[in-house]
C-alpha cells in the first residue's frame, strides 16, 4: 500500500469485498431495482415503535444478513465500520450494540458507506485485519424529523429536493477471496462553494465530487472512459448534470460512464422523489444490491464509486451556514491491477 | 463555457440556472382553488349557524371549532399532509394550516414522551406565528387603547 499523487492510496494486497447485503424500505421496493435487495420490508416501523428503532433493526439485521450470507463466523471478523445520519450515528451503535465486533463509528453524512470501506480497505491492506463488515443505514421518517419538518405537516417539496432512502447497506471486505477488489482509494477534501439551499443538496455535494474525481483520474493517471462506470452516491438529477458539465471545464467527459444511485433507485415519474434519492443508504443500498450483482456478473468489470455527503446540520441551516460537501472515491474491480 | 467554479458568486449563479423552479403559476391556481373551497366550507357553517339563531361572534367562532377539528383529525389520519402537498398555501394559510401545524409535531414528538415530546415540541412549527402574531395584536391593541 502506498500514497499516489495527491491524496490517492493504492493497495498492494487488494482486499476483497467477499459479500454484500441491502435491505430497503416500502418506497424502495416499489423502485426499479427493488429485485436486487436481500429483503424489502412493508412498512417504515418493521415491528419496531419509533423510528429511529426501525432505523437501528435495519442496519442490524443488514449486518446479520451478510455475515449468514458471507459463511465467515462473526467471531472471526475483526472489526466493524459504520455510520448513519442520526445525531451521534445513533443507529448503528444502538443496532449494532449486540453484534460483539470491534466497532468503529463513521461520520461522513451520505459519504459514511465509501468513507468506511476506505477505512476498511486500509485496515485489511496493511494486515491489520483479515475480515472487516462495513455498514450505513438512513431512514426517510427519522432523518425528516432530524433535519426538516414533521412528516404530517402540509407542507410542498421544491423540485430541487432529495428524498432520503430506507435502508441499508453492508459489505464484508476480506483480505483473501476472488473479488471484486478494491484497487485505489481516494479520500476526498472538504469542498464549500457556499451553497446555502439544504433543499438542494445535489448542487452543494456537486463540486466535492468533481474535486475527488479529477484528483482520483490525475493520481491514477487514468481516463473517465477506463471505467465501465463511475457511480456516484446520491446527487440526484441537479447534481449529476451539474458535475457532468464541471468535468467538462476540464476536459474529462464522463456522460458515458457517469450514473448516480440517486436517479438509480427511483422512479422519477412514478415515485415523485423529485431530484433523486439520497441519505447514506442510497450508495449503500445501490452497491450492496444492484452494483454487487453486476460486477459479479462481470456487466461491469470497472468501477469507481463516489459516495457525497453534505456536511451539516439542522442548527447549522438556522445560522444561515453553508453547505460543506465532501466525496469519497473508491475503484473496484474484478481483476487485480 | 466559463467555469462555474470560479468563485462562490458565479457558482450559486450557475446553480440558480440549472435548478427547475417550482410551477408558480399552477400552484397558485391549486392553491386558489383548495383555499377558496376550504373558506367556502367555512362559510357554509357559517350561514348554518346563523340559520339556528347562532349571533355573528359566536357563529365565527364555531366555524373556527369546526375547521380545526377537521384539519387536526385530517392530520392524525395522515390525509392532511397529502391534501397540503397538492394544496401548498391553500390548506396553510386558512386556519386548516395552523391546526396542522401544531398536531403535526405532536404527533412526530409522542416517541419522546408527552411532557418532553408532545408538550415540549407541539408548537416548533406554529411557534412563531404565535409569538409575532400576538406581540403584533398587542402593539396594534396598545395603539388603539392610546391614539383612537
Amino acid at each position: 500500500m502506498k500514497k499516489i499523487g495527491k491524496q490517492t492510496i493504492q493497495m498492494e494486497n487488494f482486499p476483497t469485498i467477499s459479500q454484500s447485503a441491502s435491505i430497503v424500505g416500502p418506497k424502495e421496493s416499489e423502485g426499479p431495482l427493488a429485485k436486487y435487495f436481500d429483503r424489502c420490508l412493508e412498512d417504515e416501523f418493521w415491528g419496531e415503535k419509533t423510528w429511529e428503532k426501525a432505523e437501528s433493526k435495519i442496519i442490524k439485521e443488514t449486518v446479520n444478513t451478510v455475515i449468514a450470507k458471507s459463511n465467515i463466523s462473526s467471531t472471526d471478523i475483526d472489526f466493524c465500520f459504520a455510520g448513519d445520519l442520526l445525531n451521534q450515528c445513533i443507529s448503528s451503535s444502538f443496532g449494532l450494540r449486540e453484534i460483539n465486533i470491534p466497532f468503529f463509528g463513521v461520520f461522513g453524512a451520505c459519504s459514511t458507506f465509501v468513507e468506511s470501506m476506505c477505512l476498511a480497505s486500509v485496515f485489511i491492506d496493511s494486515h491489520a485485519a483479515k475480515h472487516i463488515v462495513c455498514a450505513a443505514s438512513s431512514h426517510f421518517c427519522s432523518a425528516e424529523k432530524q433535519f426538516r419538518f414533521p412528516l404530517e405537516l402540509g407542507n410542498q417539496r421544491p423540485p430541487t429536493s432529495q428524498w432520503t432512502v430506507t435502508g441499508a447497506g453492508s459489505v464484508i471486505l476480506s483480505s483473501e477471496g476472488n473479488g471484486p477488489f478494491v484497487t485505489y482509494i481516494t479520500p476526498g477534501k472538504i469542498v464549500d462553494m457556499g451553497i446555502k439551499d439544504a433543499n438542494n443538496m445535489g448542487a452543494a455535494m456537486a463540486p466535492a465530487a468533481f474535486d475527488t474525481l479529477v484528483t482520483h483520474l490525475q493520481d491514477t493517471n487514468r481516463k473517465p472512459s477506463y471505467y465501465d462506470a463511475i457511480i456516484t452516491g446520491d446527487l440526484g438529477y441537479i447534481g449529476s448534470d451539474i458535475l457532468e458539465d464541471l468535468c467538462k471545464t476540464k476536459g474529462y467527459n464522463i456522460n458515458h460512464q457517469h450514473n448516480d444511485c440517486g436517479k438509480l433507485i427511483f422512479d422519477k415519474e412514478k415515485q415523485d422523489t423529485h431530484s433523486g434519492g439520497s441519505g447514506c443508504a442510497c450508495i449503500g443500498t445501490v452497491f450492496s444490491g444492484y452494483l454487487y450483482q453486476l460486477m459479479h456478473e462481470k456487466k461491469i468489470n470497472k468501477l469507481l464509486l463516489i459516495a457525497t455527503g453534505a456536511l451539516m446540520n439542522s442548527t447549522s441551516s438556522q445560522q444561515g451556514e453553508s453547505i460543506p460537501g465532501i466525496a469519497h472515491a473508491i475503484s473496484i474491480e474484478n481483476c487485480k491491477i | 463555457m466559463d467555469n462555474p467554479m470560479d468563485t462562490p458568486k458565479t457558482y450559486s449563479d450557475y446553480v440558480d440556472k440549472k435548478s427547475p423552479n417550482s410551477p408558480i403559476f399552477t400552484n397558485c391556481l391549486k392553491a386558489f382553488l383548495i383555499g377558496g373551497f376550504i373558506c367556502s366550507i367555512g362559510q357554509l357553517i357559517f350561514f348554518f349557524c346563523k340559520s339556528k339563531g347562532l349571533d355573528t361572534s359566536a357563529s365565527n367562532t364555531v366555524v373556527s371549532i369546526i375547521l380545526i377539528g377537521i384539519a387536526a383529525l385530517l392530520t392524525g389520519l395522515n390525509i392532511f399532509n397529502k391534501i397540503g402537498k397538492v394544496a401548498g398555501a391553500g390548506s396553510l394559510v386558512p386556519i386548516t394550516g395552523f391546526a396542522n401545524s401544531i398536531v403535526s409535531p405532536a404527533i412526530e414528538y409522542k416517541s419522546e414522551g408527552y411532557i418532553m415530546g408532545v408538550g415540549g415540541k407541539m408548537f416548533t412549527v406554529a411557534g412563531p406565528v404565535l409569538v409575532f402574531g400576538i406581540s403584533a395584536s398587542v402593539i396594534v391593541g396598545m395603539i388603539y387603547c392610546f391614539f383612537v
